[in-house]
This record gives structure tokens, C-alpha cells and sequence, in this order.
């Protein structure tokens, strides 16, 4: 499968245990959503079970928490990352906090999915990653897929947490994985172990890491698209780097990052989005608090820059192989060579 | 194309920034308010499409006539003993309110929110409400609590954040909560509740369940995007659904003009959404109840939603932060068109031979009293400021249904800290 029919086939999963669980936004009942996620729910699980909205964003997060107070598991979709602004207050000041606010009487058991992120020639409107936005929120969990395979099991996983979760899914590796060169053809998912999917239920646990690489070299910290990036520069150099999936942004899984650079003793954090106040600062504090006695090097950053995704200049803007490898000369530069 | 300077001899465009009509000092004059004669509204059946009722969103429903007669065809016809309890719940509000207002003053607790004048729109809401339905209030409708069945000292506690407050001290003062009794948690955020509401009665009619939801909010907050995208919601899926505008004239010291009110009813925002919209008067208890009951039977016979508009008048100020004679006439209140819906109510009562002026006397004592000794009960459990009430983990709870290592970190700080901070404090666990 590809990830879009991975998490069709976890919703259709969903959909099939629990009569609770219905999802609704914009296009996903009769025509299956723009991307296609949401195909052939309606017409198997019925009309309230998956169905159109207005397009308001507000009133889609809304509306979901109050089916989640009433307590159902409603898996609204924003149709791209971009147009949660206008359901933001719902999502920041409403799913995030009413477990608190009411001391767990009520709760937002929602999952919101949204693809994000670029590469596909989207424009300011269609490419963003807001996800440090959402990581900043208490109370929100956030979670990244960067294969089929995790897709599903994180997706379920997501819909049976009892917590809102910002369910951000990497658009540019539907369906195949990316490398970050934009001249070279990619290649599908079905090449790739990562694309063999059960079609049953099977759950990847929100909150851990997944070392997709082992290595002494460096620590490498990504997700989403970027670990497919960040894995062909490093194998390109030849580089000894442990490559880390993130997977879940909050509850990060510290664990495995501290150990990890405990034993590399660099690091190099890798995202999308633009630089300043992404998550790469909290993880690069992080790693500075907990492993600084061990830091061999300065921890990197690579980002996209401070600007609104340029549509003509795509490709100038993607944080590619480029600027992968100077940052990792400068890390390990005795290695490269 | 218009010629380059076919425009020369028109006068400059003009900015229209509304202004309220009586300012501090000024004399009121409230000729200009239509008020209908009671009993002459009609009542259209449960069923009737919302087109073919257009009218009664610019018509006020109104039960109680000059003579306190309960008249026409919205009369609820409800028995003594219902209007007695009604009477005796709204009473018992404004005794809370009034009390709870002055232990602000007095610095037991940071904030308070008075209902006063607008008892009706809670309270006959509430009682017209099966006890099942699921209510998402704003910070003016302690009245449905009150229907309920809420113990006061609950909500006092809640006002203090003291040890034994249900929400752990985690929520403003009158921001109450209770699942059991159908009352959702109340947000801080205006409108936010009204999509949620929505979501909820679709929830509800999706399950093939029996319960409908019913919401409210100021005419001020009738601005927000929330209170349009529900509205749409609510069309598109036909929820079962009563969504109530508690029109009290003011949005702290902004008047009605600057949610949209100088042009229209609030009412009339129903009839742009094509769902049934009613204007009741808010300071009569018997048209809010009839009106609440109508639009209940509407909903629960798949018929739908309805928009509620009460017009009723913030007698008092906004809250204990604000001061209305700084922007608003005293005179408003004093000549306020539509009455008190409690002095209403108990003239109707007298003269229906059921209740007396020394009846009323004993239960204004009795409602003080029984106030007072809750807030005695309440004042047991501690007072907001008196003292650390909620352990510390206890603010790191409920972020999450479990506890991530980033919370449990700042936990062990937090009670860390508290020992170096309040080396004495009694350890409130
Ligand atoms: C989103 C939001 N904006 C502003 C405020 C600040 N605020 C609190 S109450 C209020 C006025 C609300 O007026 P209205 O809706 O008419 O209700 P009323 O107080 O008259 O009952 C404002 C502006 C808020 N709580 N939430």
C-alpha cells in the first residue's frame, strides 16, 4: 500500500470496530477527499458515519469536540495544513484544554488529520508545516508518519487516544518516498518493505522514536519527509549516522534521542518548516540540557528558511541534500572526506 | 467603464460608527421600542417550515399582559405548583448572585458574574428542558445549575477554588461544570461553545438518541465566526438543537449597534440560515419557557433547529470588574420597558391567588438564608488566596489522560519549589 491507502485502510479499520468513531470534512464523504484518504468509507460505513462539511474549520474542529463530549471519536480532516487557522481557537483553547478545564469529566478525543508540508509545487497556500504551532499547545498530542506502515499503526493508535492528536500527514511521500532530489524520479512505495501493510488492525505506539539507522557517527533527529532525505544524504557520504524518526513530536520520546546522542556525541536536527521557533529549537535545547557533557560539536539545524513557501522558487526553499550534507561536513567534517 | 471624473461632484464617502442613544446623564426615552401586545403573537405548529413563519423573528412572543394575566396562545398553561418552583428558583439566583457578588467585594475570591434581570432566560430555559438534555451554557446561565439541583456549596467552592472545588481550582470563578447534570464546561472564549453544541446534538441524532442540546450566548458574541459556522452547521444537518441570544443591550460597554443589532433583530439571523428563529421577551418567564418548549418539541421531532432570541437588559454591571454607570444611563435600568421577570412572575402569582406579597417577603429571607449558610459551608473548605488548596501534581494532571516525562519533570520542580517557597504550609493532600 501506499500511505494514502494505509490510512484508509486504518480508518476503514476504525470505522469497522467502533461505532463511534465517524469522520467528516471537506470532500471526504461521497468523493473520498482531494487526496483520496477517505475513498470508499462513505459508501461502506454510510452517510454518518463520513461526511461532507460546510467549509468552515472553525465549525469542523468545533463540531467534533462536541461529538467528542458527547462521546463519540470524530476524525475530522482539515483538507490541508494550511486552512487550520480558522479552527485554531477551537483546537487551542477548546480539544486541548477541556480535559483540564473540566478535570477529566469531559474530554476531546479527536484526531485531526491534515496533510502538510511541500514539494509538490503548492504554494504559500498548500505547503506549510505548522506543526511546532500545535507542539507549543498544552495538551495536544502531535504525530508524524513517515511510511505507509507507521502511517496506519500511528493512525489507529491516534484514534484511540483518549487525547486530541494533530495527526499531520507528509503529502510529498504519499506515494513514494522523497529524497530531496527534485530531478531524479521517485519511486514508488510498493518498491519498499515499508509499503507491505496488513490489512488488518495493528497499532505503532505514539510517543516512540524509531531508530531507522544505526550508526556512531552523528545523530541524526527528522520526520516525516525528511527522513527519507536526511537517510539518502547520509548514505550518499557514506556517513556512520544514527538516523532517528521522531514520529511524535509531543510526547517526544526523549529516551531514545539522549541515548543516542549520548553515544555520538553530535547531532543534527533536520525539519521543513521555517527555522525560527520550529521545533528544532526545542529539540536542540533538549539536547543541549541533556547531553551537553557529551557533545563532540555543535548541534545543527537544518530548516526551511523564514519566508512563506515560494511557489516558483520551490526547490531554492526545500531543505534538500545540499543543505543536509554542508551542515553534516560541518559536524563531522573529518568524516566526509 | 465610469469616466475618469464622472465622480467630481459626489460628496466624500462617510464612516457610520454606532452610537448607543443614551449616554451617562442623559434622559431615556423608549418610545422607539416595539413592544407587542402579549397574547397577540401567533403560535405556529412544531412543524411549520421555517419560511412560512418569517415573520416572528421581528415579532416578540409575549405571555403576561399590563395585568400580569397570562393571555394568548404561547400561554404555557402551567400549574401552580411549576410557576411556584420557577419563582423560587429565580429568587434564589438573585439572593446568590447578590451575595456572591459582595463576597468578591469583600476579597474572597477574584471574580464574579451576575445574571440579574435576566434570570428568565436560564431559568423558565432550563425548566422547559427535559433534566437529560445537554445544556452549553455561557458565564449567565447559573440559572440552569439552579434547575438542576446543583448544591450551592458546589458552586461556591468552584468560586473559591478552594480544596474541595470539583475543577481543582483550575477554572475563573462561576466557570462551573457538571457532567451529571448535562452542563457543559464553560470557556472563557466567547461563542466557542456554540459549534461544540452543534457537534454534540448531531452526535445525538446520529445515535438515534432521544436528548437534544440547547446553547447561549450574548447578542455581543453573536459576532463571532463560531456563532455563524454553528449556525451553518446546525442548518446543513438539521441538529436538534435550541440555540438561545441573551440580547441584554449590552456587550460590557459596547451596546447592541456593534453586533449588527441597529439594522436588525438578532432573531432575523435565523431567517438567512433558513431555520425557525423566535424574538421572545426575555423578562417574561412564562414566553421563555413556552418558547423553549416549542423549539424542544421542534428539535425532538427531527424538525430541527431553532434561534432563540431573548430581549431581555443587563440590570446590573458586566462583572465585578466593570462599572456600566462609566458608558450607559442609569435611567435604562430604572425604565427598562419589559420589566423584572421576577417582579413579573410573582404579580402573576398574586394574582392568580396562589402567592402574596408576605409570602414573597418570607421567601426573599429564606433564599438569603440559605445562601448564607452554604456560604459558611463553602468558607470551611478555604477561600481563594487563604492558603495552597490543591496539591501541586494536581495541575499537572488532566493536560493528558496519562502523564508524559515532560509534566512529570516540572511536577517533582513544582513540589520541589513549594518546599523552598512555603516551608510552613500545611501539606493540603
Ligand atoms: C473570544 C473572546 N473575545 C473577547 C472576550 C472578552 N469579553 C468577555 S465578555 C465580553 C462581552 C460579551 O457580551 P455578550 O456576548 O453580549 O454577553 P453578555 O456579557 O452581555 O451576557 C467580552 C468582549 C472573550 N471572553 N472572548
Amino acid at each position: 500500500m501506499n500511505m494514502i491507502e494505509a490510512i484508509n485502510s486504518g480508518l476503514d479499520n476504525m470505522m469497522a470496530r467502533d461505532d463511534d468513531v465517524v469522520i467528516m470534512g471537506e470532500d471526504v464523504g461521497y468523493f473520498g477527499g482531494v487526496f483520496r484518504a477517505t475513498a470508499g468509507l462513505q459508501e461502506k460505513h454510510g452517510k454518518t458515519r463520513c461526511f461532507d462539511t460546510p467549509i468552515s474549520e472553525c465549525g469542523i474542529i468545533g463540531v467534533a469536540v462536541g461529538m467528542a463530549a458527547y462521546g463519540m471519536r470524530p476524525v475530522p480532516e482539515i483538507q490541508f495544513a494550511d486552512y487550520i487557522y480558522p479552527g485554531l481557537d477551537q483546537l487551542v483553547s477548546e480539544a486541548a484544554r477541556l480535559r483540564y478545564r473540566s478535570a477529566a469529566e469531559f474530554t476531546s478525543a479527536i484526531t485531526v488529520r491534515s496533510p502538510f508540508g511541500g514539494g509538490i509545487f503548492g504554494g504559500q497556500t498548500h505547503s506549510q508545516s505548522p506543526e511546532s504551532m500545535f507542539t507549543h499547545v498544552c495538551g495536544l498530542k502531535t504525530v508524524i508518519p513517515s511510511t505507509p506502515y507507521d502511517a496506519k499503526g500511528l493512525l489507529i493508535s491516534a484514534i484511540e487516544d483518549n487525547d486530541p492528536v494533530m495527526f499531520f500527514e507528509p503529502k510529498r511521500i504519499y506515494n513514494g518516498p522523497f529524497t530531496g532530489y527534485y530531478d531524479k524520479p521517485v519511486e514508488p512505495w510498493s518498491k519498499f518493505e515499508a509499503s507491505e501493510v496488513p490489512e488488518d488492525y495493528y497499532k505503532i505506539p505514539i510517543g516512540k522514536a524509531n531508530i531507522v539507522r544505526e550508526g556512531e557517527a552523528v545523530t541524526v533527529l527528522a520526520y516525516g519527509t525528511m527522513v527519507h532525505v536526511a537517510n539518502a544524504v547520509v548514505e550518499e557520504h557514506g556517513i556512520d549516522a544514527e538516523v532517528i524518526d521522531l514520529r511524535t513530536l509531543v510526547p517526544l520520546d526523549i529516551d531514545t534521542i539522549e541515548e543516542s546522542v549520548k553515544k555520538t556525541g553530535r547531532c543534527l536536527i533536520i525539519h521543513e518548516a521555517t527555522r525560527t521557533s520550529g521545533f528544532g529549537a526545542e529539540l536542540s535545547a533538549l539536547v543541549q540540557e541533556r547531553c551537553f557533557y557529551h557533545l563532540e560539536a555543535p548541534i545543527e539545524r537544518v530548516t526551511g528558511f523564514d519566508t512563506p513557501y515560494p511557489h516558483s522558487l520551490e526547490w531554492a526553499y526545500f531543505p534538500g541534500p545540499v543543505r543536509i550534507g554542508e551542515a553534516l561536513d560541518k559536524i563531522v567534517g573529518e568524516l566526509t572526506s | 467603464m465610469a469616466e475618469d471624473n464622472s465622480k467630481t461632484n459626489l460628496p466624500p464617502l462617510s464612516l457610520h460608527v454606532p452610537e448607543p442613544k443614551y449616554r451617562p446623564g442623559d434622559t431615556v426615552d423608549y418610545s422607539d421600542v416595539t413592544i407587542p401586545r402579549a397574547g397577540d403573537q401567533p403560535r405556529p405548529d412544531v412543524n411549520s417550515a421555517p419560511a412560512a413563519m418569517r415573520e416572528m423573528v421581528y415579532d416578540m412572543v409575549r405571555v403576561l399582559d399590563d395585568d400580569y394575566k397570562a393571555v394568548g396562545p404561547w400561554d404555557p398553561k402551567l400549574s401552580d405548583d411549576t410557576l411556584l418552583k420557577m419563582l423560587k428558583t429565580m429568587a434564589q439566583v438573585r439572593a446568590f448572585d447578590d451575595r456572591l457578588h459582595r463576597m468578591q467585594r469583600q476579597g474572597k475570591t477574584s471574580f464574579y458574574m451576575k445574571c440579574t434581570g435576566e434570570e428568565a432566560t436560564s431559568v423558565a430555559a432550563a425548566m422547559a428542558l427535559d433534566s437529560d438534555d445537554m445544556c452549553f451554557p455561557s458565564y449567565r446561565q447559573q440559572g440552569i445549575l439552579f434547575v438542576r439541583g446543583y448544591p450551592m456549596v458546589e458552586m461556591i467552592n468552584q468560586i473559591f477554588s478552594n480544596r474541595e472545588d470539583k475543577l481543582k481550582g483550575r477554572q475563573l470563578p462561576i466557570m462551573y461544570c457538571s457532567r451529571r447534570l448535562g452542563f457543559f464546561s464553560i470557556s472563557g472564549n466567547l461563542a466557542t461553545q456554540y459549534p461544540q453544541a452543534v457537534g454534540w446534538a448531531m452526535a445525538s441524532a446520529a445515535k438515534g438518541d432521544t436528548r437534544i442540546a440547547a446553547t447561549w450566548c450574548g447578542e455581543g458574541s453573536t459576532a463571532e465566526g463560531d456563532f455563524h459556522s454553528a449556525m451553518t452547521f446546525a442548518t446543513v444537518y438539521n441538529a436538534p438543537i435550541i440555540m438561545n441570544v441573551v440580547n441584554n443591550q449590552w456587550a460590557i460597554s459596547s451596546f447592541s449597534g456593534f453586533a449588527g443589532g441597529e439594522r436588525t433583530t438578532f432573531a432575523a439571523r435565523a431567517a438567512g440560515y433558513g431555520i425557525a428563529g423566535l424574538r421572545v421577551d426575555g423578562n417574561d418567564p412564562l414566553a421563555v419557557y413556552a418558547a423553549t418548549q416549542w423549539a424542544a418539541e421542534r428539535a425532538r421531532t427531527n424538525n430541527g433547529p431553532t434561534l432563540i432570541e431573548h430581549f431581555t437588559y443587563r440590570a446590573d454591571a458586566h462583572s465585578t470588574s466593570d462599572d456600566p454607570s462609566a458608558y450607559r444611563s442609569a435611567q435604562e435600568r430604572e425604565e427598562w420597558p419589559l420589566g423584572d421577570p421576577i417582579t413579573r412572575l410573582k404579580r402573576h402569582l398574586i394574582h392568580r391567588g396562589v402567592w402574596s406579597k408576605e409570602q414573597h417577603e418570607a421567601l426573599d429571607k429564606e433564599c438569603i438564608e440559605a445562601v448564607k449558610v452554604a456560604t459558611k459551608e463553602a468558607e470551611k473548605n478555604g477561600i481563594l488566596g487563604h492558603g495552597l488548596h490543591q496539591p501541586f501534581e494536581t495541575m499537572f494532571q488532566d493536560v493528558f489522560e496519562e502523564m508524559p516525562w515532560h509534566l512529570k519533570e516540572q511536577s517533582e520542580q513544582a513540589n520541589k519549589e513549594r518546599e523552598i517557597k512555603w516551608p510552613d504550609a500545611e501539606a493540603s493532600k
